[in-house]
């Protein structure tokens, strides 16, 4: 899963490395519209309930969630628009 | 032969409509709703109130929060000051903290250093300010509805609140019917 990802290529990529809970939540709210059907995310975040968080909006807005990969300092999160 | 089948499909369709008044009248009792009685006006709770209710909208859920009782101190915009209060209502004003910036924590206040620490923290952290946070939770479209009667209960007047867009003065029966329609509801 972790090498799929980081061939992945996005097609936008959201900063949220510089806000705490529910910082990146919102910005990856707010860019999502943004994007059309189908594209993809990928948000980084520093804060590590991003982890958890981001998978369950997915679940209940409808994006595909397809996973994370941890950098020295942050994570990369990926998911498809609805 | 035909006539039994057609009964059963008469029956079947009562059935179905019978089904789909209940699934209409469950749609409408729970919405993706979430209301919050914020009563309390200390900084940690108001915070709490506010990050609860971003995440939650960020996810879609219409968000209504009813503030009431000391939590009013949290909506006073330090910038106004409202003419022609009575003896009583001053003394609360000068007594109650003007705005968010002013609250105390529910623990460890020390007089106000354990905001000023927690403050500093939150910056370290990036964590929102409550400012920004408000700030925000206009633009996500929550809506606050402010207790009538608590602000009659302090003197406060409508002129000393922040300007906020989605900003209304009610009573108990407006949370009470928000918070009915509500799958989440919350008393902080």
């Amino acid at each position: 899963m972790a090498t799929d990802l980081k061939s992945l290529k996005s097609d936008l990529v959201v900063d949220a490395r510089g806000t705490a809970c529910p910082g990146p939540l919102l910005a990856a709210k707010k860019a999502i519209g943004e994007l059309e059907s189908g594209e993809i995310m990928e948000i980084l975040s520093a804060d590590e309930g991003t982890k958890n968080d981001i998978p369950r909006w997915c679940d209940k807005v409808g994006h595909e969630y397809l996973g994370f990969y941890d950098e020295d300092s942050f994570s990369r999160l990926f998911l498809i628009k609805e | 032969m035909e006539a039994t089948q057609e009964i059963t499909i008469q029956e079947l369709q009562l059935q179905i409509d019978a089904l789909k008044k209940k699934v209409n009248k469950l749609e409408k009792s729970r919405k993706d709703q979430l209301s919050i009685a914020v009563v309390s006006g200390d900084m940690d709770k108001v915070l709490a109130a506010m990050v609860i209710s971003l995440a939650a909208a960020a996810m879609d859920t219409q968000v209504k929060l009813f503030f009431s009782f000391w939590s009013l101190s949290a909506l006073r915009d330090p910038n106004k000051s409202p003419k022609g209060k009575d003896f009583i209502s001053k003394m609360f004003g000068i007594m109650l903290p003007k705005g968010k910036d002013k609250l105390s924590l529910s623990n460890m206040n020390m007089g106000g250093m354990g905001p000023l620490m927690i403050k500093m923290l939150m910056k370290k952290q990036h964590v929102m300010s409550l400012g920004e946070m408000f700030k925000q939770a206009g633009e996500l479209g929550i809506e606050i509805t402010i207790c009538e009667m608590s602000m009659g209960l302090m003197g406060f007047k409508s002129e000393e609140m922040i300007d906020y867009p989605h900003l209304r003065y009610a009573g108990a029966a407006t949370f009470v019917a928000d918070a009915g329609e509500s799958a989440i509801q919350l008393f902080i």
